[in-house]
């Protein structure tokens, strides 16, 4: 034939899609992030809320995306507009968010190969302070905080004291980051029969890890305790709006949609594809993986703060032995409180005179991480302990970075299949060599993260661009689908894909509870968020309380740039729908002088979506 | 000679924890081994003071404790009446400190001497960090196998170009065959549709 019309690319089975979904889903929140969660919200009592948004809100939405991926067989802008040209710009929206989340989630992949990089010295780098200029004794600033701190702030990101001070770009973390870009580029050369075949290690590997650390977790000592702490249920938290706000959310944010890559992965598959189940299996194997995820990194955890207990306890104990001249080792953690008591009753005034710092269990187990003080503070000080560390610590990166990298995978593709269903690439151009114009480019873009004060431009974006945009994408994709595109055409779509139309739960969940919920989360998140201006945690070595971090306000222009990173994603909605009814009103109201006697108005939608729909 | 170590100002302290360095394998404090640290006290002042014979009787221990801590002085070998002064003891024992805390199998710091705190060592910096080498051995085969990846696809995509020519050539020879090719049909061509191709935005 001769035609130039490209065959869509398929998915080889169906593994590989369920796999790179599963992949896209599973991330690196679900390792730092949830268990963190579980552990400020009364621990067992969490899982209430937190399934409760799962069945209400998180399976209803991904069922949707990946209905209308399937069913329309395009990108997300694509799909969009195809159900209704003003709502293409929920597609871009998508796009955008991908694109700003695409930059500085692969700077976080940057830091985790850094430290992987770095995982194969013997000693680890992060056991010891350096040594300061004249040799005398310890840097200062390692001293004041601890030899991990130091390593994270001061050798790996060289932070500033402030986000008004870019400082240098860091040479080390630009190196990293060219890696994470030319991993990711070489996972898509291909487009997604690459990909396909990556997500079989990529989204497998972790879960082998994490079993590794789960024996090893448990046979470590004081993982006991960690565990208990972790899953003791506090009900009375289910009072607190807090509770159910962030349960929702992080459901929301976990499963990853509203990016547009589900939307896109769904979009390769055969139309006769039950995509009902696949939804239920993403969203149940997504919430299994943060729970299985939790239980080694809490024993891991409770093994930590066993050991900070126990060596606060040697230390009391040192400075009791050599004040009393007591035989060395007499003294022990067992029989450290009778001792004490001992003291107290024989020489009361010179136990007065030793300082004695008070140690307590919970104290050290309530220091709780999440995010990348979780990753490299909490685990790798943990890592130090573990007999044959460098092991340990090389298996936890290269985890993170799979858990990461297949996050990644979804994050791209909802920017470039858009890109390529728009035609916007000229056709001399192959695939592979746009992809690679896309990576250069967004890795020129995010150096901005490898300066010194990129790790709080990192916090910025996490928290502003993956949080109000996806929520408002959200809420429009289901009134979108439901309502304008119509609850029985979409009944029907999901008749031809699956051979049933959908029943009375999803129906009511799409209908009704999950924009509600959704509408709810946003308006009490916006609520909460402008009630003080925004803070941020600085790392200054001059503060007083160093090294606690300083509570520092956003400076004006960076709130200005956290207020366009919320609404610049979402500005295409209504600009696309207002453009789109302003042509549509120029078109009806031209002369005829425009018109040829065979242009029907009546017939142009319909063309439009026919002509969508074929491609 | 007890007398001259008893509250004299050029008295050290010592303190040694022997079961937290060697756990099961801690030996028992003794006079024996108190001799032997007076011993290793003297050989450290022979080697910092070239020439000058220090002998055991130049050490004197006092105040003894079962922590096991205790103070000593050291006289001159001359007159064992006057004490050495606590410069020329303090660098006597940093010069020999290592030799001294083998002879215990002890550490800096579980043989203390308070008021001489050790000298740190340096940490090891080799000439390549090994960070890079790893990184050169991974960028090394992403590298690779992206290079490798492009030019294989690029030569698959050239062959497929020449198999499609090949086949055009021949659907063009059918066409012309049956006598009709697509633009001979005759007919009006439909301009409707064309118009909508126009009007139909993507």
């Amino acid at each position: 034939m001769g035609s130039s019309v490209e065959e869509r690319p398929k998915w080889d089975n169906k593994i590989q899609y369920l796999l790179t979904c599963i992949g896209f889903a599973v991330g690196i929140g679900n390792v730092w992030r949830f268990p963190y969660l579980c552990q400020i919200y009364g621990g067992g009592a969490f899982l209430i809320p937190y399934l409760i948004a799962l069945v209400f809100e998180g399976l209803p939405l991904l069922y949707l995306e990946m209905a209308i991926g399937q069913r329309l067989r395009l990108g997300s802008i694509g799909a969009w507009n195809s159900i209704s040209p003003f709502l293409g710009g929920v597609g871009i929206a998508s796009m955008i968010v991908s694109l700003l989340i695409c930059l500085f989630y692969n700077t976080i992949m940057a830091w985790i190969l850094w430290y992987f990089f770095h995982s194969f010295q013997n000693p680890l780098p992060w056991t010891q302070c350096p040594l300061n200029e004249n040799r005398t004794g310890y840097n200062a600033e390692c001293e004041k905080s601890t030899p991990v701190n130091y390593f994270w702030y001061r050798e790996t990101l060289n932070i500033t004291r402030s986000i008004d001070d870019s400082g240098s770009l860091q040479w080390g973390l630009v190196i990293c980051l060219a890696s994470a870009w030319c991993v990711l580029y070489i996972c898509f050369i291909k487009g997604i029969e690459s990909i396909g075949k990556a997500v079989y290690v990529t989204t497998t590997f972790p879960y082998l890890v994490l079993t590794i650390f789960l024996v090893r977790g448990l046979t470590l000592p004081g993982a006991t305790d960690g565990l208990v702490y972790l899953f003791t249920p506090d009900w009375d938290i289910l009072m607190n709006p807090q509770v159910w706000l962030d349960a929702a959310t992080q459901i929301f944010f976990s499963l990853s949609v509203a990016f547009g890559g589900l939307i896109a992965f769904a979009s390769y598959n055969d139309e006769k594809n039950n995509c009902e189940r696949d939804a239920v299996l993403v969203g149940i194997i997504n919430s299994a993986t943060s729970l299985y995820a939790s239980i080694p990194i809490f024993s891991i955890l409770g093994f930590k703060a066993n050991n900070a207990y126990n060596a606060c306890l040697q230390g009391n104990i040192l400075d009791l032995t050599n004040e009393f001249d007591i035989s060395d080792q007499n003294i022990t953690t067992e029989n450290y409180d009778d001792w004490l008591a001992y003291l107290n009753r024989t020489f009361p005034d010179k136990l007065a005179r030793v300082v004695l710092t008070p140690c307590d269990l919970e104290k050290f187990l309530d220091q709780s991480a999440s995010g990348t003080g979780l990753a490299f503070i909490a685990f790798t000080e943990a890592v130090i302990s573990m007999p044959g560390s460098q092991v340990w610590a090389i298996l936890f990166f290269i985890m993170l970075f799979s858990l990461g990298l297949s996050s990644m995978f979804g994050n791209l593709e909802g920017v470039l299949t858009p890109i390529r269903d728009l035609k916007l690439v000229p056709k001399w151009i192959p695939s592979s060599v746009f992809t690679g114009i896309a990576c250069l480019m967004c890795f020129l873009i995010a150096l901005i993260f490898t300066q010194g004060s990129g790790n709080y431009w990192v916090e910025v974006f996490n928290s502003y661009v993956g949080s109000v945009p996806l929520l408002i994408i959200a809420v429009f994709e289901v009134i979108g689908v439901i309502y304008i595109r119509g609850m029985k055409t979409f009944s029907d779509d999901i008749l031809f894909m699956n051979g049933r139309r959908p029943n009375i739960y999803w129906k009511i969940c799409w209908w009704f509870i999950s924009p509600v919920m959704l509408v709810v989360v946003f308006i009490a998140y916006v609520v909460i968020q402008i009630q003080k201006h925004p803070v941020y945690p600085a790392w200054n070595p001059d503060y007083e309380e160093f090294p606690d971090t300083e509570t520092v306000p956003y400076p004006n222009w960076v709130f200005a740039i956290i207020i366009l990173l919320s609404s610049v994603p979402v500005i295409p909605i209504p600009l696309v729908a207002i453009y789109r009814l302003i042509r549509r009103e120029m078109r009806r109201s031209s002369t005829s002088g425009d018109l040829t006697p065979h242009c029907n108005d009546g017939l142009e939608v319909e063309n439009f979506q026919q002509m969508s729909q074929s491609t | 000679m007890s007398r001259l170590c008893v509250g004299s100002s050029h008295a050290y302290k010592v303190r040694i924890s022997i079961k937290t360095a060697l756990g099961n394998q801690a030996y028992v404090w003794n006079d024996n081994e108190m001799y032997l640290f007076r011993a290793a006290m003297a050989f450290a002042l022979r080697s910092y003071h070239n020439g000058q014979e220090f002998n055991v009787s130049n050490i004197m221990v006092c105040n003894e404790t079962p922590r096991v801590s205790f103070w000593f002085v050291v006289s001159s070998p001359e007159n064992s009446s006057v004490l050495l002064k606590k410069g020329d003891v303090e660098n006597a024992i940093r010069k020999s400190r290592n030799r001294i805390n083998g002879a215990f199998l002890l550490t800096d710091q579980t043989l203390e001497f308070i008021d001489i705190p050790p000298t740190l060592a340096a940490p090891v910096m080799p000439v390549t960090p090994p960070w890079l080498i790893v990184f050169g051995v991974v960028m090394g085969a992403v590298g690779a196998g992206i290079i490798f990846l492009l030019v294989s696809s690029l030569v698959q995509s050239k062959r497929k170009k020449n198999k499609k020519t090949l086949d055009e050539d021949r659907e063009d020879m059918r066409g012309i065959e049956n006598g009709l090719g697509c633009d001979n049909l005759g007919g009006v061509y439909n301009t409707t549709f064309s118009d909508g191709d126009k009007f139909t935005p993507m």
